[in-house]
């Protein structure tokens, strides 16, 4: 890239910040009768945290579950970066960088937290039986990376001294922690959390916080679903409102608060 | 004192080959829940191709060592019935994946009785013997004997169970064998292609029981299209017994089944003061499974199948 000029230089900036990183155009989804998604379009740009709130049962996880190949989508289209997403399975929406946690904390809870982690790498990793039977060097040249990358990134959510502990046996808080580190470890350049901060003391909030924050800064786009009214209006970069499977709001935290369907979708509508 | 030992020795023998097999059915069990009735006949189908490689080889070129020739029988009938796993998994079984549970369990039974047919079609319905081809050294161990193939049969099994554990505790694959085996669903939104995973998992047992069988034709010196439904249902109830789903269960239940069957056939002549022979040995598999069955349904090892190891 060629040196900008003095006078670019902060246009430059906001236009790099303003790439889109999702695109997503027109999803409908409905499950029998119930139509869950109705013409969902919204954009989320690199390097934003950006929220995705509503009521219960306005949608939020399905379309988590629609981004992440979990569901087809009956209209519309997704794109991460220029990649075509619908119509991929979840591996492979996975593959293209949109990796994910869950509203229930869904760890391999067998296995131990290391592990966990490590199965996130396996998108990123080759190696297959053959060489780690003949302990090829270039199998365990990958492992022995994996397990160095896997270690830091429980370092990185502050969880490496249970490395080898069961997910199973973890506390609520750390669980969560794990599931993002597992995340993480698919190298995504998207993270899409669901409701990380539930069940979640206020200390425990606090380093959630500063651990998004910190993933912010170090590049990772975030699209966050969460309850916590305080948590996302101090969080989030832009954020769109979903009710009944509708967007009724979409833009930063301020204009989105004043707004009066997003009042009436939470407060409940007013006689005029 | 002899024959304990020598009962042992041939329990021991047995028992490591009905594991082999046994851990095609619970690893099989342990990701996709389901039982694949056809896992015996595969067993059968590497028996019987095995010996027809060897069969062929032993006409062709009398003066080759006997081991290269088991062993070229070996590197044709594991990736037939590599290959044979894969197809049965894709035509019989992905189709059904989301399917009622009985209606797989199903087209499992139907799989085994075409391979049985098949292998009528193809081979006959009578016994073929193994070709002598290997050495035929006994050793004395403090009077009992032992066979060069036993030693063969009890090393190799061993050694094929070490590297199992070790593929499925210690690298890539393995860990997303146990992943998918916790959730299907989680393990592919971490990435985990888990149509190739399950189709890794058809892969390995399909393997081990072409390696089996071409064990239990050896060891009996005959192999035939039926053999597979006994040594299959034998396999299951050893991992039934061990825990389904658990592979240390699979190994577990498979020595102490072949340790069963071989002391029941060497004292029930005593114990039934010779009303019962030791023809009736196969009753006790299905004895020992029955009451696992009533006094600890969930086998040995208990049922925790996402475990698994």
């Amino acid at each position: 890239m060629s040196a900008p000029k003095a006078g670019n230089l902060l246009s430059d900036r906001l236009d790099a910040e303003l790439t889109p990183l999702l695109t997503v155009s027109g999803v409908s989804k409905a499950f029998g009768g119930l139509q869950a998604l109705s013409g969902i379009s919204l954009r989320v740009n690199a390097g934003e945290i950006f929220g995705l709130i509503g009521p219960n049962g306005a949608g939020k996880t399905t379309l988590f579950n629609a981004l992440t190949g979990l569901y087809t989508i009956d209209r519309g289209e997704v794109r991460l970066g220029g990649l075509r997403l619908d119509g991929r399975k979840p591996h492979q929406v996975l593959q293209a960088g949109l990796a994910r946690t869950f509203q229930n904390i869904r760890l391999f809870a067998e296995m131990t937290a290391l592990e966990n982690v490590l199965v996130g790498r396996h998108a990123r990793t080759r190696s297959g039986v053959v060489g780690a039977v003949l302990r090829l060097p270039a199998t365990r040249r990958e492992e022995a990376d994996s397990r160095a990358h896997a270690h830091a990134l429980l370092q990185r959510v502050g969880i490496a001294q249970h490395a080898h502990r069961l997910a199973r046996n973890l506390s609520y808080g750390d669980q969560r922690r794990l599931e993002i580190a597992r995340a993480l470890a698919t190298e995504p350049t998207l993270l899409a959390l669901d409701e990380p901060a539930a069940g979640m003391n206020p200390a425990e909030r606090a380093a959630l916080r500063e651990l998004l924050l910190k993933l912010q800064a170090d590049g990772v786009t975030l699209l966050l679903i969460e309850h916590d009214v305080k948590l996302v209006m101090g969080l989030c970069t832009r954020l769109a409102v979903l009710d009944y499977g509708v967007k009724i709001a979409e833009g930063t935290p301020d204009v989105v608060s004043r707004d009066p369907r997003v009042v009436a979708a939470y407060l409940g509508d007013e006689m005029p | 004192m002899d024959i304990f030992l020598q009962q042992l020795i041939n329990g021991l023998v047995l028992g490591s080959v009905y594991a082999l097999v046994a851990l095609g059915y619970t690893m099989v069990y342990g990701i996709l829940e389901l039982i694949n009735f056809a896992h015996g006949e595969i067993t059968m189908m590497g028996a019987l191709v095995a010996l027809a490689v060897i069969g062929a080889l032993a006409l062709a070129a009398p003066g080759l060592p006997g081991v290269l020739v088991l062993g070229a029988g070996l590197a044709v009938a594991i990736p037939v019935c590599v290959a044979l796993g894969l197809v049965i998994e894709r035509v019989a079984y992905r189709p059904l994946r989301n399917a009622p549970r009985l209606a797989p369990l199903i087209t499992a039974i139907g799989v085994s009785i075409i391979l049985q047919n098949v292998a009528m079609l193809i081979w006959g319905k009578q016994y073929i013997p193994f070709p002598a081809i290997l050495p035929e050294g006994r050793h004395q161990v403090l009077g009992a004997t032992v066979s060069d193939i036993q030693i063969a049969i009890l090393v190799l099994a061993v050694l094929i169970m070490l590297a199992l554990i070790l593929v499925v505790q210690k690298t890539r694959l393995g860990r997303a064998m146990r992943a998918t085996a916790q959730s299907r669903q989680v393990a592919s939104l971490m990435g985990v292609d888990v149509n190739r995973v399950i189709a890794a998992t058809f892969a390995i047992g399909s393997a081990l029981a072409a390696v089996a069988g071409v064990m239990v034709s050896a060891y009996y010196g005959l192999a035939h299209y039926y053999m597979g439904f006994l040594l299959g249902l034998k396999a299951f109830s050893a991992a039934v017994l061990g825990g389904i789903g658990n592979l240390r269960g699979a190994m577990l239940g498979g020595l102490l089944l072949g340790l069963i069957e071989s002391f029941g056939a060497g004292y029930i002549g005593d114990l039934t003061g010779g009303f019962l022979g030791s023809n009736y040995q196969d009753v006790f598999a299905f004895f020992v499974l029955i009451a696992v069955l009533v006094f600890r349904p969930s086998g040995l090892l208990g049922a925790r199948l996402v475990e698994r190891a």
